[in-house]
């Protein structure tokens, strides 16, 4: 198996889809000459050409509901967005219409799109580019919401979206872009709306999707040598929430920790507690904990920015206090 | 002079306008005794704008519109009772009932919907003609929009992105006059609408939309414009809503006065002294189209006052596609007659031709900009 850095499997799962299916193309802000503001896009200009590979002009809101319009009539578009942060700027195109049009037509019309592009928080970058909007997108019905972590994920994922029939929202980490794992060549595609053990363990789960892994396998790792057991289970899609498996791990744990980059209120990982405390309370031996980001908004400085969001520590803390351990 | 326009023309044209007018009529009738509710924007006054334009395009041409969006579908060709139900919100409407009022959507006859979020529906147009090009039909779709929609930043943006790629779409611009209950020119820095075409270098021309001949002279102009490659147009069609914005509007805004000199426009005594006029017709042809049309009309609201409310299962279907699944065909479903439904080409018929950026052209300017491709 190849190792390939994040925005490699991307850009591999793109180029087979859109040799795979002409109806697929790809529309965004500097996707084409420049090469994708992230290289996620690169080569594809020269691969497939400028009525395929298509640079859009700042108009988020213009080029997704025109995205939109044409995966109405059969045409299966993927949108680059920038990053997320400017997204909010076409969301009334992704959520008014691209989630409601089989709704609102009885189930006539159907919008299969891929609305895909970097989330998440870090790298000094101050308020406006740096969240984690997830949760935004999972609460609307009519959407899926993925967000993968590994690059095998990432391009077994894209791939799905791409297949889908549905309007689908793919969060990609910002700062994973470089990470590197090996991926599967070909067809390897992760099914939308299951979650996955990235590491099984037997004293506590922590339950979590993209970046946030990484700091979760970092402090399973130190805990480990504190003699802990832990178990992590990547969502993967946000929209559908893989029930079963939130479940299913919780039942073999006991114990529970939710780790999410955004915000707490509101957020994803409220209705992962709603989902084990409604339907697993009995299996519970402590409350569930969650490690979020800080109820503010993120600064320029590095410090503050580094104490806004979670890290290896705090989720190695809230551990230890699900297992009545130490201090905390 | 001999009319440059066939009888069959005329009264076609004369039968959509009356059946929008009295479908209208009753459908405000209908939500005067609460079978109708929610919001519910009447076009009369403005049934020119979609007759004229609807004859003078192909039936298979995509077509949109915002939420005043029950006289398009039925020019178009959609069931009245069928419409009528969905106003009443009944299982056997368009939408089974889910949509209502501002969400008649008729994929049979390529009508993609009415949209409820002003000027929503304008990058959505740009995208179906955008499909047109890259699958290379010359399909032109026509897009409706208020005169309000056109302050929007969904209109720039879009006219921006249609104009460079020269997509083969009609912008019709009706211009009612008000947003709501705001004048034009209370909120618009240049209130004649089809100007703002000269900022993206497109076609841009005002038509009186209360004459619907007019209307189908333009808009058929702009169609073989659109499928020769010219690009985008803009039409602003300047009409009146005889009625307030919605049901729930008296429109006190405007006087008495005001409306009374409009009515004078009607469209629909136009066309038909017209006709009369040429001596295509004889005042007893159109007296048989209207008790035709009434009678299609009572038999609408007849459909949809004895339909049943959609079944509450209804409420966890078609939001998400499930693998395999195929498309509702609101009339085969409802009235049991086979209907034809537009496919498109798969992945591997399909070939992309169209180039958005001539690969000559780009490297010509990347060499001249001293880059490396």
């Amino acid at each position: 198996m190849a190792e390939l850095m994040y925005r490699e499997a991307l850009n591999q799962a793109l180029a087979e889809e859109m040799e795979r299916d002409a109806n697929v193309f790809l529309i965004g802000e500097e996707v084409g000459r420049y090469n994708g503001a992230f290289k996620v896009s690169q080569g594809l200009l020269d691969k497939f050409g400028s009525a395929r590979i298509i640079d859009a002009p700042i108009s988020e809101l213009g080029f997704t509901g025109m995205a939109a319009g044409a995966a109405m009539v059969g045409l299966r578009p993927v949108v680059e967005m920038m990053t997320w942060n400017f997204a909010i700027l076409a969301m009334d195109q992704i959520v008014n219409n691209a989630a409601k049009l089989r709704h609102m037509s009885g189930g006539q019309l159907r919008c299969p799109i891929v609305f895909r592009g970097p989330g998440g928080a870090g790298g000094r970058l101050s308020s406006q580019h740096s969240q984690a909007l997830e949760a935004n997108y999972a609460h609307f019905p009519g959407l899926k919401v993925i967000a993968p972590a590994t690059p095998a994920d990432a391009k077994g994922l894209l791939k799905a979206a791409i297949r889908d029939e549905n309007p689908v929202v793919m969060i990609e980490g910002e700062r994973l872009y470089a990470v590197k794992g090996e991926v599967p060549e070909g067809e390897h595609v992760v099914p939308i709306g299951k979650a996955d053990v990235k590491r099984e363990g037997k004293d506590v789960s922590i339950i979590t999707w993209s970046r946030m892994y990484y700091f979760c396998e970092e402090a399973a790792q130190r805990l480990e040598k504190e003699g802990i057991s832990v178990e992590i289970l990547d969502l993967r899609t946000l929209r559908p929430l893989d029930e079963e498996a939130i479940l299913a791990t919780v039942r073999k744990t006991n114990r529970a920790v939710i780790v999410e980059e955004g915000w707490a209120l509101a957020g994803v990982g409220a209705s992962v507690v709603d989902i084990i405390q409604s339907k697993a309370f009995d299996e519970l031996d402590a409350p569930v904990l969650r490690v979020t980001g800080l109820d503010v908004n993120m600064s320029y400085a590095a410090n503050l920015e580094n104490a806004t969001q979670p890290d290896a520590a705090k989720i190695a803390a809230a551990v230890k206090k699900v297992l009545y351990r130490e201090g905390a | 002079m001999a009319s440059p326009y066939s009888k069959e023309l005329l009264l076609t044209m004369y039968r959509k306008m009356y059946l929008i007018r009295r479908f209208e009529e009753r459908a405000g009738q209908q939500y005067g005794l609460g079978k109708i509710a929610g919001f519910c924007h009447l076009y009369i006054g403005q049934e020119a704008t979609a007759v004229g334009a609807i004859e003078a395009i192909r039936p298979d041409d995509y077509m949109l519109s915002a939420y005043r969006d029950h006289g398009q579908p039925l020019a178009r060709g959609a069931d009245a009772g069928m419409v009528m139900a969905e106003l009443f919100g009944r299982g056997t409407g368009y939408s089974k009932g889910k949509g209502g009022s501002m969400h008649i959507f008729d994929i049979e006859h390529h009508f993609y919907g009415g949209y409820g979020i002003v000027g929503g529906q304008i990058p959505l147009a740009a995208g179906m003609a955008f499909a047109s090009r890259y699958r290379n039909e010359d399909r032109v779709t026509v897009c409706y929009f208020g005169d309000a929609a056109a302050n929007q930043g969904a209109f720039h943006e879009t006219l921006n992105m249609a104009s460079k790629w020269k997509l083969p779409v009609i912008y019709i611009c009706e211009n009612n006059r008000y947003g709501m209950g705001t004048a034009v020119g209370r909120t618009s820095a240049v209130p004649e609408m089809y100007k703002r075409a000269v900022a993206y270098d497109m076609r841009g021309e005002p038509v009186d939309g209360m004459d619907c001949l007019k209307m189908y002279e333009t808009v058929k102009d702009a169609a073989e414009y659109c499928r020769a490659g010219k690009g985008p147009v803009l039409l602003e069609a300047n009409t009146y809503r005889f009625r307030g914005h919605s049901m729930a509007d008296p429109a006190t805004y405007r006087s008495k006065q005001e409306v009374e000199e409009e009515r004078k426009n009607d469209p629909i005594p136009k066309i038909k002294d017209y006709t009369l006029k040429k001596k295509l017709a004889k005042e007893e042809e159109f007296d048989a189209i209207d008790e035709e049309v009434k009678a299609q009309v009572d038999a609408a609201v007849k459909f949809a006052d004895e339909s049943p409310e959609p079944s509450l299962e209804e409420l966890w279907r078609d939001t998400i596609v499930e693998p395999g699944e195929e498309d509702v065909r609101p009339r085969e479903r409802v009235l049991g007659v086979k209907v034809k439904w537009p496919s498109y080409p798969s992945g591997q018929e399909l070939k992309v031709t169209w180039d958005l950026e001539p690969r000559e052209q780009a490297e010509k300017e990347d060499k001249k900009a001293g880059l490396a491709r």
